[in-house]
This record gives C-alpha cells, structure tokens and sequence, in this order.
C-alpha cells in the first residue's frame, strides 16, 4: 500500500467523521429541532447525520471511474510529482470503498427513519405525552403548518411511506442499491459481466431517486416567528399557544433539499465521460500489423489519429464482434517514439480467446475486426529515464510494460535525447515458465544484436531467472550445456534456474557502478517489493560519493 | 463461461435479503413497533434464508469459491435433497417466506429484495439450474511432484536410437568423426 493512497483514504474518513459528527451535533442539539425532538428523540439526528455523509459519497462515487476525464487532470498535473497522479490511478479501489460507505450509512439512514416513522405514527395516536398529542395535532390549515408528516389516524407507516415522495424514491433507490451491490460482488463480476453492467446501470434510477427524495421537506424544524415562541418556555403551556403573547402557535416548515447540490456536479462529469468514451470508441483505429507470435500470443499493432503515449501506460479495448459492452485492459509493449502502438494479448479467458480465434481465421490480408479503443491510462513511468544506472526487475506478467520501457531507452539513446540519462540497464526477468513471453525473449534478442552492432554490448546486462523450473528442464539443460545461447529461448546469456541471489546482484551493480545514482523499479508481486526496497537500503553508502540505490515504489 | 448461472446472482441476493429481513425484524422488535409479532416474525425468516443460502452452490463451469466456513452448512443444506437441490423448491419458498414480510414497514425492504431473488431463482430453474455440493478437494487436485525425481530413470538419456549411432561401413565420410583435441604422436 503505498503512502499517497493511505492518505487518501485518511483524509477521506476524516472528512466524512466530521460530516457524521457535525450533522448530528446540528440536529440534536439546535433548538429549532427542539419540538421534533421531543417525538424522534436521537433517531431524528441518527437519520440526518448519515444523510450528511451520504451527499458527500454520492458527489464521490461518479469522480473516480470517470477514466478519462482523470486523464486529463493527470496530464495538467504532470509537474505537480507522482503522487497525486498515483491517487488517482487507484480509482476502482476508490469507488468501492465510497460504495461500501454509501451502503452502510443508507442501512442507518433508513432503519434511523423507520424508527421515525413509528414514533411519528405513535404519537399521531396519541400514545405519548400531551406535548407530542399538541405537536402532532398541529394541521396544515389556516395560520398553522404541521410538524408531524402522519396528517391521518387511519394511515399505518408502511401506507405513509408509500404515499410520500420521500418514502417512494427511499425504497426504489434503496432497492437499486441492495441489487447493484449484488450484482456487484467478485463471483457475479467475473463470471457474468453483462449482470454485473447492466444492473450498475441502476445506479441513474438511484441518482434520479436521490435528487427527489428530499423533496417533500418532511423532516421539520421550528421557523422563526414574530413574536418568537421559545419552546423551552412555552413547552409547558400548551393550552396557552395562540393565547399569550410569550407562545404564539408554532410554526414549522421542511429544510430545502440539498442533495442535488452535492451531486449535480459530478452527474453532469459523468454524463460527459460517457460522451468522450463513446466519441473515442467512434474513431477509427486501424491495423498496422497483426502477428500470431508464439505459444498463441496475439500482437496488434493500431494506429488511431491524435494517438499519444508514454511509457508503461495502457489502453482500454473494445470489440464488438465479441461483446459489445466489455472493455478489457492491456499495457502496451510499443515505444512512444513508435508510430503506432501495440499490444500483445494472450489466451487468459473468454475474450481473449475469442480474440484469437477470430485472428487466426482471418484470411491473408484481411483487416482485423472492429476495434474500440479508450486511453492511454497509467501513471507514465517517466522516472525511469532519470537514472545513470537503472535496475529493472519484471515478474511474471509485470515483464510487459518493460517492452515499452526498454524500446523507448533503446529509441532514445540511439537519438541521444537529453531526455535520458540512463548508461547503463540492468534487467532481471523473473517468471515461472517463460510460455507465452517469447516474444519478449525476442525483442531482447532483437536489442542485443542492435547493440552490439554498434559496439555498445555493454548497455543493457539482462538475466532471466526460472522459478518454476523441475527435472525434466535441468536434464535437458545437462545434455545441451555447452551450447553458446541458452536453449530455453535462445538468450545469450544464459538462463538462471530458481530465484535471484539479490544480495549477488546488488554488489555486481554496486562493484560496476561505484560512483552512481541506481534506480531500481519493479513491475512485480509486492513481497518482491519489500525485499528490493530492503535491499536498495542495505547497498547504499553512506558515502555520497559512492553508489547510492533507490527503490522506485511505481506501480506500473 | 459468460453463460449466465443465474443461480449465483439470486444466492448474493437471496443472502443480502435474508440479512435485511433479520435487521428489519431486530429494528420492529427492539423499537416496540406495533405489529412487532411480524418483526418477530421477520427475524426468524431472515435466519432460516441466511442457513439456508449461505453455502454457495457448485458451479456447471468455472472454479466454484465458497464462502468462509460454509462447509457445515453444506452439510446441513446437502441432507435434505430434492428440496434444496430444486431450484424451483427455493423460487416458491422465497415467495412464500417474503409475503409476510410486507405487512411491517421495517422487513418491507427485506421482503422485496427476497421477492427479486425469487424470480431469480425461478428463472434459474427454467433453465434447469441445479445446486451442488461444494465438496472438500481431493489431494490429486494439487499438481502432483514430478514423479521422475521419486523413480529410477525409465529412459535412456535422450540421444538417437542405436541404429543411427553406429557407424556404417557403406559410408566411410559419415562415419568418420573429427577428433576434438588435436592428435600427435607421442614424442618421448
């Protein structure tokens, strides 16, 4: 977890501690609710106070998959450092954090509310003390206005709340919300997208449910009156009211509903993000180059007009042939310098598959299928370029965006752009197998040959390391040994079997390098990131004058 | 998969409605509210859904993931057959449960949310959805040890059949071999 995304949610909390604490504060203690305290008691604040924090969510809950509307404040943001834009990348993360916020304080809200309604139906009956009789009596008639929203003795509360606005729009958008929050959960999102989207789409009867439901103004405070009615005075002299002069009869009206406030603002972001997805997704994205590569990995390589990227960022695709709804997340593994992007796509489920069942059938030559795409996104790693020595460490799938990065080096060095600082890249590439990466082996074939054709062989050290390696590898590795590249996938040098010795590792760097600046950044699990940032402490000297490490928390 | 198991999707919400049944019936009996005898009522209905519902079925395709601890009560639910392997058992059994539901203001929500996943559920059943067992996992499921590192080698070492190693007599270019280490004569 990184820091800026805990403060984050410190400051989030914080916020909506405050919100709680002051709403109930207002509403139990002000004296204008001094009266209809007398029949709620604490369940009045108890209601109020959620709706507080809830205005303050539902203006939260559109901001964060509002992905490019992010973009763009991220781009204005650029100089501002990585840890506002970092924030904002934890978008998804965000929302159901306000989700589950927005969850919780509707159940107080509403059971808050149901208590309400049944004192309020008590007391219209007449089962209280005679202050509350007095109250409740109160008409909307003449030079009287009500304080007790039950104006009949024949209603029950279930009749009230379906009689009135606020009752009608709480129910409908509470359902809403208990059948969003269903379809929502892990097991329903993976397995049955078109469930999970199409009821998320609940949420604008929500947001039109919740505009409305302050509009009946049933929740009521005393008004100001002339001549002023002091209720701690007057509350023992009810036959007295519209007699003396210290007791005029009291007055009372609803508080002007302010939901809409909080949240017409974002409604009217969402409403244009909506518009910019379904313009981007019109604009024509054609295919540059399709390549089957091996163990069925699928390279598309787009080009779309006004396109721009950055290292390590990632795009959004769309294919109607296969779904028209699901958008899907790839990093992509092309250079910015590159005039067009790429992707690479492997077999990881039903879209996926399909994709490449449709590649592979398409006949010599053909144009690909139809394609949307949104973005980029992602925090650009631009630090990377910063480093005299950079340590690059990919696990796994983390080993994607480094295609990216290491083009881009490669690209950038070979134009001397200022831009790069970077002499000299030491890469370690960690996977259990490397089945499905060898196109990666390939490009990093590909840029050694390039390099050492200009004699710069000494640019990029790289190591792979299996750790999913068994006997049957090791055999086979015993009987070629003495071949010049290694035969797993024909890398110069050779292939390591089981984890990195870091501690070796960080010496070689230190003993090469004995005067840098090391940067290490890690695409990876976060137990790797734990021992790397460990390490980059350990190796730095104390001696500013010697190799100094840092560990780069960038998530890519 | 994306073919919809809609029986997944009516559990979730036969659950949170069991939930907001049992609240709903705490809330009427807790408060005094009139009628309380059916927020009595409410919260035994919303127990006996939440029993009844928590054990995720299996799933036709896919990894079925259960929830913490549903093994007992897969137990439980699991021994009374038919009635909770039907799927339109729990459809009729929903509606019937939720119906009272609705005469109280505090279990009318509960009583909804259990009518939806009724429907669900109904239409589960249409499509002749079923619940399994998710049963404990057997040790085979784990990838098993590579059995070459527990037995003697079975093979020889990988290299061409004997035929192709022997040198042929008809052919005296192929079968002649260049030394690796230069060859002298001894000289002393």
């Amino acid at each position: 977890m990184t820091s800026s995304w805990l403060d984050l949610q410190v400051v989030w909390m914080a916020i909506n501690i405050f919100l709680f604490l002051w709403f109930y504060f207002f509403y139990d203690l002000g004296d204008q609710f001094f009266y209809t305290r007398h029949i709620l008691g604490s369940a009045l604040a108890w209601a109020r106070a959620p709706a507080a924090v809830l205005n303050f969510n539902c203006l939260l809950i559109l901001l964060p998959v509002c992905r490019n509307l992010l973009s763009l404040i991220r781009g204005s943001f650029m100089c501002c450092g990585r840890t506002m834009r970092k924030q904002l990348d934890k978008n998804i993360s965000f929302h159901k954090l306000v989700a589950y916020m927005i969850g919780l304080m509707t159940a107080v809200h509403t059971i808050a509310h149901f208590l309400n309604v049944e004192w309020y139906y008590n007391s219209r009956l007449g089962k209280y003390d005679d202050l509350s009789m007095a109250l409740s009596s109160l008409d909307d008639s003449g030079n009287t206005t009500f304080l007790n929203p039950i104006r009949s003795t024949t209603t029950t509360p279930t009749l009230l709340v379906f009689t009135s606005v606020a009752g009608i729009t709480g129910v409908i958008i509470t359902l809403s919300l208990i059948l969003i929050i269903t379809s929502s959960m892990e097991v329903i999102r993976r397995s049955y997208f078109e469930v999970f989207w199409f009821t998320h789409h609940l949420f604008i009867v929500f947001f039109a449910g919740l505009v409305i439901h302050g509009a009946g103004r049933i929740v009521r405070s005393q008004t100001t009156t002339n001549p002023l009615h002091n209720a701690t005075f007057c509350k023992d002299r009810i036959d007295d009211w519209g007699k003396i002069q210290e007791c005029p009869v009291p007055q009372f009206a609803g508080g002007f509903p302010q939901t809409w406030m909080w949240v017409i603002g974002p409604m009217i972001l969402y409403v244009c993000e909506r518009l910019l997805r379904f313009i981007r997704y019109m604009q024509t994205v054609k295919y540059r180059k399709i390549v089957i590569r091996p163990s069925k990995v699928l390279e598309l390589q787009l080009v779309k007009n006004g396109f721009k990227m950055d290292v390590g960022q990632y795009v959004f695709l769309n294919c109607p042939a296969i779904s028209q709804l699901e958008w899907h997340p790839f990093t992509m593994t092309s250079a910015p310098e590159e005039d067009f992007f790429s992707v690479h796509i492997r077999s990881v489920g039903d879209w996926t598959q399909k994709l490449i069942s449709i590649v592979e059938q398409l006949p010599e030559g053909a144009e690909g299928p139809k394609m949307g795409v949104d973005g980029p996104f992602g925090t650009a790693s631009e630090d990377v370029f910063d480093y005299e020595v950079a340590m690059l460490v990919g696990a796994g799938i983390g080993v994607t965006p480094f295609a990216s990065i290491l083009k881009s080096i490669w690209y950038k060095f070979k134009d001397s752009n200022p831009k790069l600082r970077t002499r000299k890249i030491y890469f370690y590439w960690l996977c259990r197998e490397t089945h499905a990466f060898e196109w990666f082996a390939d490009l990093l074939q590909l840029l050694e040959r390039e390099m050492e054709e200009r004699g710069m062989g000494s640019f990029l050290t790289y190591k792979l390391y299996l750790t999913g390696w068994d006997q049957s590898h090791a055999n086979h590795v015993m009987v070629h040994a003495d071949a010049d590249t290694d035969v797993v996938t024909g890398l110069k040098q050779k292939t390591n079997y089981g984890r990195p010795n870091w501690d070796k590792e960080f010496e070689q760097v230190r003993k090469e390098n004995p005067t840098s600046v090391v940067g290490t950044f890690l695409c990876g699990p976060a137990v790797l990131a734990t021992v790397l940032s460990k390490k980059c402490v350990k190796y730095t000297d104390v001696d500013p004058r010697k190799t100094k490490f840092y560990f780069n928390k960038e998530n890519f | 998969n994306g073919k919809i198991e809609w029986a997944m999707w009516a559990n979730e919400q036969a659950l949170a409605a069991g939930l907001i049944l049992l609240t709903g019936g705490i809330v009427g009996v807790a408060g005094q509210f009139r009628d309380r005898e059916f927020a009595a009522y409410s919260i035994a209905a919303g127990v006996f859904v939440c029993l009844l519902e928590y054990p995720r079925g299996k799933r036709n395709k896919g990894t079925s993931v259960e929830r913490t601890g549903q093994y007992c009560f897969t137990v439980c639910v699991k021994s009374f057959g038919p009635l909770t392997r039907n799927y339109y058992v729990r459809a009729f059994l929903h509606a019937a449960i939720c119906v009272p539901g609705g005469f109280i203001l505090a279990a009318v929500l509960g009583c909804v949310c259990l009518g939806i996943a009724s429907l669900i559920y109904l239409a589960a059943a249409i499509r002749g959805e079923q619940w399994e067992p998710i049963l404990p996992w057997k040790e085979s499921a784990r990838k098993p040890v590579g059995e070459s590192i527990k037995l003697p080698p079975q093979n020889p070492p990988p290299r061409p059949p004997a035929e192709m190693r022997r040198k042929r007599a008809e052919d005296l270019e192929a079968a002649a071999y260049v030394n690796p280490i230069a060859v002298t004569a001894n000289d002393d």
